[in-house]
């Protein structure tokens, strides 16, 4: 382990003025940032630990209706918070459905956003990866790439964003909250993530020294708390990563969707966001086959970067999946495997 | 498994003393409350004073040289003691690269430049404390002359091994093959792929080693204690009283702890250098090159059937991978040998030397891998014939071991297919896949598969010692790897000695005392719990003779076969009214304690004359989700008949654990190497795969009574490996029931069925 500098500020101000070093790096948990500097593929000089500022642990309800989050709010807490529950069940269920309780009861909702690509490459500080080290190529192309992106990929980096939390929130339109050394900023979610492009190491729009602070659901965010689901294909049934996953919430009336958010985890370098499939289902009636129309839509720009054609046909099903689960209605308790298709009152199958 | 036998005393059964009173009983571990309360000391809990620490540098390429280290910037690391590089390794008595006999690895302890593996150990730094020896080891910024890595069955070049697994033949015929292929009616010609797979105790690789002159004390975990300190001892030119190895606790080992490998010589290496204690623990990473792992096999098989589906014909061939220096071949044909009858059997191995780390013995080495093969195999001809894969097994059932002609020592299969059947509910299992669907439309699937492991035994002594105050001492060097061992083994010895098992103080896992032997083939048990119960029936012996000379004895004249040692008294055998207590008998001859020796191992005549296994039948249910290829196993059912079972509640959570493993090989487990580089990209437990709980279905290990007179007097079998084997196949059949899909390659994955 490399001697670092290790700084605790007290306020949000001393914090961005500490960040705002060279060789900084705000720690939160660590869940991802520690096993990162152990494995040697991240070596910052210096920590700001950032978990105990005052105000940023806080969950409120805003007077618009809708929601903020604080950035140090662990992602066990508020998954568990009966408001933030019912308001946004989706979200809920894809905080439970990632990683394990040990490191939900850890995890914060900044660290979570800002977690590292699962490239194993990019953690294999032997390796070449230009997400971590710009101009020295990239391991994945052509080598164990099963699970790296077949949507908004470049030459330069297929990596994906591993995070199940931000796939329901990027569909709901959710807002990050920023301070810097400029001041305050909003960034929409969907704009937070950068696609790799010819700049795979700018993971997200955060210049130097700005900190996440909050996350900011809108008041419509809210309304789709009657058909909302999440569902995670996973190599095992908890505890891991998605190949695939997707957020699906509908609002209905009449046997008709008003209105519809769709977005896909596991399958590019951001919370992939599906808006001409929304679209369509706009009018339609919440069928298989309207689903299935979305689901073609959402990938039909997907290519394979690698041995993971299978993921394009995967994330279709799994999307027109999550629509027929969204359409069921949202569960009224939390199922025992959050996101899992075993669970077993619901299934997408017994449509078919 | 040893090769001579001829000092072993054959267990007869005791007239003095009767099994049942402890053994027999669910009791509970002795050690548990230690291991839940942290109390239970580790290896790396051990902190002498002025203890070092060590990391090992390990090589990022796997072929190739070292052409530099910087080991002027590691030692300018503060806190940072020394930097032990081939440069100046101190020399060793015996030289790495030569076997040491049967159970002798080849391995890196900085002889040369030379790499041979990633993760290969290439240098070691010592410091004050474990972060200075870990940045000391990153500043050495090794370069290297790289040499392209061979990776792959088709990497590598193929040879015929002179012997598979350690010692056995690497091929074996019996019956004509030709004529039993071209007289089936049915021919399976078909093969499977199982991974690269890695031991993964919880407990990682640890040593702390101290001289003092040239006597040296190590703390690491091991499962062959005493002969592991000889093996240590041979290398250090000391004589081997003079190592003490300590290795109370174990967190698990599954092989990977039974085998000499170079961390463990650097760090005592190390102590001796620099005459301070030093501490090496493998971080999580490093136990993925120099501490062995489950080879990757390819295996073809071709199965002959007549008309009702009975086997004329079986081939079973392997191509293992080794390392590039020395030679472990996953013995996975060998699983055909002794378990279908058939009147032609024919085994191949070929093995392929490749850039990795030797192999070596993991959990039921050689049958995991090819019982995985072989219970697909017949699954695939059950299929094929439109029989039940459970009458298939029926039809093709070896009364007597097809391999050797001899009949079995004991053979409860039928008792375990037929229970096991019945608990899961096999009956009116549909013949043809993807024919059941749960409510929530989930494709149901159910297969089976059989179990069976070799009951060996190795050879083991222990000493007992009764004391006046009517409690006893007990002595082996046996290993705790959490299976048991010291709950079992006291169960035994307090039998052998007629004394509750609170009366027992039980001392194991330290080198001093009597060798325990080796905690491993399943057949630690049998051995060492056999070398206990001589030694107190030898104790009961020397007692008896005393109180039967003994005029003022109740017991006087009753001769040595006379009585029976029963709750710490020996009574008269016809005359219960005439007892003595041991203490009265004690203090009467003035004795404070009395000794007894005994030895464990095989009666040779017995092992020439049977064939001697462990057998099981395992069912599985899983549930598939047709459109997202999701598996979930959501009942596993085993039976399985292992002798006499000492303490059912371990042996069946032993059992659990075979059955999860065998999960875990045919759902999750593979190092998944970059072809490239060599480098194993999943080598932590987050990218490893193995089963978390919500994996682990509803799960049932039926116990089968079998009375097996021949493997030892007190009919102890094993139970540590047996549930992997049936278990992948028992899975995999599961699978290709539900979704008409046969995967041919472990672990299978969402996208082998999605198709
Ligand atoms: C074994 C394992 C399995 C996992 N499985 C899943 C899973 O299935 N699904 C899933 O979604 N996640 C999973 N995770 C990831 C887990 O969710 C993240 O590690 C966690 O959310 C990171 O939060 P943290 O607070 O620990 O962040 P840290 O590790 O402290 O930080 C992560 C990164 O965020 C930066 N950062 C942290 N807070 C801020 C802030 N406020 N502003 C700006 N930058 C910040 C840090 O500098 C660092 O670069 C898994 C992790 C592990 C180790
Ligand atoms: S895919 Fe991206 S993260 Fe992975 S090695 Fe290539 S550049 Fe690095």
């Amino acid at each position: 382990m490399n001697l670092f500098d290790y700084v605790r500020p007290a306020s949000v101000a001393e914090a961005v003025a500490a960040g705002s070093q060279p060789g900084a790096a705000y720690l939160a948990a660590g869940t991802n940032l520690l096993d990162l500097m152990k494995g040697g593929a991240l070596r910052p000089g210096r920590l700001v630990d950032v978990t105990r500022l005052p105000g940023l642990d806080r969950i409120e309800t805003l007077a618009d209706g809708g929601m903020r989050i604080g950035a140090m709010v662990r992602n066990a807490d508020l998954a568990r918070d009966p408001a933030f529950a019912a308001a946004y069940p989706a979200v809920a269920e894809a905080l439970l459905s990632g990683a394990s309780p040990q490191l939900r009861n850890a995890a914060t909702v900044g660290g979570n956003l800002m977690q590292h690509t699962r490239c194993a490459y990019f953690h294999d500080a032997a390796s070449a990866c230009n997400r971590r080290d710009p101009g020295a190529g990239c391991d994945a192309r052509g080598g164990e790439n099963r699970n790296h992106a077949v949507l908004g990929w470049s030459d330069a980096c297929i990596a994906t964003h591993p995070s199940d939390f931000c796939v329901p929130l990027v569909a709901l339109d959710a807002v990050v909250e920023i301070e810097g050394p400029d001041g305050r900023r909003d960034v929409a979610l969907e704009d937070f993530h950068r696609l790799p492009g010819t700049t795979p190491e700018r993971e997200t729009v955060l210049r130097a020294g700005e900190l996440i602070t909050a996350l900011r659901l809108p008041p419509e965010a809210g309304g789709f708390r009657t058909h909302a689901r999440y569902l995670k294909l996973r190599e095992r049934t908890s505890f891991a990563f998605a190949i695939v996953s997707a957020a699906a919430m509908l609002r209905i009336e009449g046997g008709t969707i008003q209105s519809a958010r769709l977005a896909l985890g596991g399958v590019a370098a951001k919370p992939w966001r599906a808006k001409a499939a929304e679209e369509l289902l706009i009018g339609a009636a919440p069928t298989v086959e309207s689903f299935a129309t979305a689901a073609e839509a959402a990938l039909t720009e997907a290519m394979p970067s690698g041995d993971n054609a299978y993921k394009i046909e995967l994330a279709k099903r799994v999307l027109k999946c999550a629509l027929l689960l969204a359409a069921d209605g949202t569960p009224r308790r939390m199922p025992a495997l959050p996101a899992s298709v075993f669970n077993f009152d619901t299934g997408c199958h017994s449509h078919a | 498994m040893p090769d001579h036998m001829s000092d072993t005393i054959p267990f007869s059964a005791a007239p003095h003393v009767r099994l049942g009173s402890s053994s027999g009983q669910p009791i509970t571990r002795r050690d548990g409350v230690l291991k839940v309360t942290g109390a239970a000391t580790y290896a790396a809990d051990n902190h002498p004073a002025g203890m070092l620490h060590a990391v090992i540098a390990v090589s990022t390429i796997a072929r190739g040289r070292v052409a530099s280290l910087d080991v002027a910037a590691a030692k300018a690391h503060p806190g940072v003691v020394e930097v032990i590089t081939p440069a100046n390794r101190p020399p060793l008595a015996l030289d790495p690269d030569v076997k040491h006999g049967m159970f002798g690895f080849r391995f890196d302890a900085l002889q040369n430049d030379r790499v041979r593996y990633a993760k290969q150990p290439i240098a070691v730094v010592v410091a004050q404390t474990l972060e200075a020896a870990t940045e000391g080891a990153r500043l050495l910024s090794p370069t290297y002359e790289i040499e392209p890595a061979r990776i792959g069955f088709d990497g590598g070049e193929h040879f015929d091994p002179p012997m598979v697994s350690i010692g056995a033949p690497p091929n074996f015929d019996r019956g004509d093959l030709a004529a039993g292929l071209s007289a089936a009616a049915h021919l399976i010609d078909t093969h499977y792929e199982t991974p690269a797979q890695y031991h993964n105790a919880m407990e990682p690789h640890a040593i702390v080693a101290e001289w003092d002159s040239d006597r040296l004390t190590i703390d690491t975990p091991n499962q062959a204690i005493v002969m592991m300190r000889g093996a240590f001892a041979e290398f250090f030119d000391v004589p081997a009283e003079n190592v003490h190895l300590r290795s109370p606790f174990l967190g698990g080992g599954f092989g990977s702890k039974a085998i000499m490998a170079g961390p463990h010589i650097l760090c005592i290496l190390a102590a001796r250098m620099l005459r301070r204690p030093v501490k090496l623990v493998l971080p999580r990473d490093q136990m993925y090159g120099p501490v062995g792992h489950r080879g990757a096999t390819q295996q073809h098989l071709r199965l002959g059937l007549d008309a009702e589906g009975r086997l004329t014909a079986l081939e079973h061939h392997a191509l293992a991978t080794t390392s590039s220096f020395d030679d472990f071949i996953e013995a996975a044909a060998n699983a055909s040998h002794n378990l279908y009858a058939s009147p032609a059997i024919s085994t191949r191995h070929r093995a392929v030397r490749v850039d990795i780390g030797t192999p070596g013995p993991m959990r039921a080495p050689g049958e995991a891998s090819g019982s995985a093969a072989l219970e697909c195999a017949l699954d695939e001809a059950a299929a094929a014939c439109g029989i039940d894969p459970l009458e298939m097994r029926l039809r093709n059932y070896a009364d007597i071991d097809p391999a050797t002609g001899r009949p079995y020592s004991a053979k409860a299969l039928r008792a375990c297919y037929a229970q096991g059947a019945e608990r899961f509910g096999w009956a009116g299992r549909p013949l043809a896949p993807r024919q059941m669907r749960c409510d929530a439309g989930h494709l149901i699937g159910w297969g089976m598969g059989s179990a069976l492991f070799p009951a060996p035994m190795f050879q083991a002594e222990a000493r007992a010692t009764l004391r006046a105050d009517g409690t006893a001492l007990v002595e082996t060097a046996g290993a705790d790897m959490g299976q048991g061992a010291w709950t079992v083994l006291a169960q035994i010895a307090a039998d052998g000695l007629g004394l509750d098992i609170e009366k027992i103080e039980f001392r194991s896992g330290s080198s001093d005392l009597p060798d325990g032997g080796v905690a491993g083939g399943s057949g630690h048990t049998a051995t060492a719990g056999s070398a206990l119960h001589n030694a107190g029936t030898d104790a009961i012996a020397k007692l008896a003779e005393i109180a039967a000379n003994d005029p003022a004895s109740p017991l006087f004249g009753t001769g040595n076969a006379g009585v029976e040692a029963r709750n710490g008294r020996l009574y008269h055998r016809s005359d219960r009214s005439r007892s003595e207590s041991y203490g009265d008998i004690l203090a009467r001859a003035g004795l404070a304690t009395i000794e007894g020796n005994g030895k464990g191992g095989r009666d040779p005549a017995a092992a020439e004359a049977r064939a001697m296994f462990s057998h099981g039948a395992v069912f599985a249910e899983v549930k598939v989700d047709p459109d997202l290829g999701q598996v979930r196993v959501t009942r596993l059912v085993g039976a399985f008949a292992a002798g006499r079972i000492i303490n059912p509640r371990l042996a069946r959570s032993q059992l659990y654990g075979g059955m999860i493993w065998g999960l875990s090989f045919a759902l999750h487990e593979e190092a998944i190497h970059d072809r490239r580089s060599g480098r194993i990209i999943n080598a932590d437990l987050a990218g490893y795969h193995i089963p978390v709980h919500a994996d682990i279905p509803e799960m049932e290990a039926l116990l089968i009574d079998e009375d097996d007179p021949y493997v030892n007097g007190l009919g102890i079998k094993g139970v540590g490996e047996i549930g992997i084997t049936g278990t992948v196949g028992a899975i995999a059949n599961a699978i290709w029931h539900a979704t008409g899909v046969r995967v041919r390659r472990f672990p299978i994955r969402i996208e082998d069925l999605i198709g």
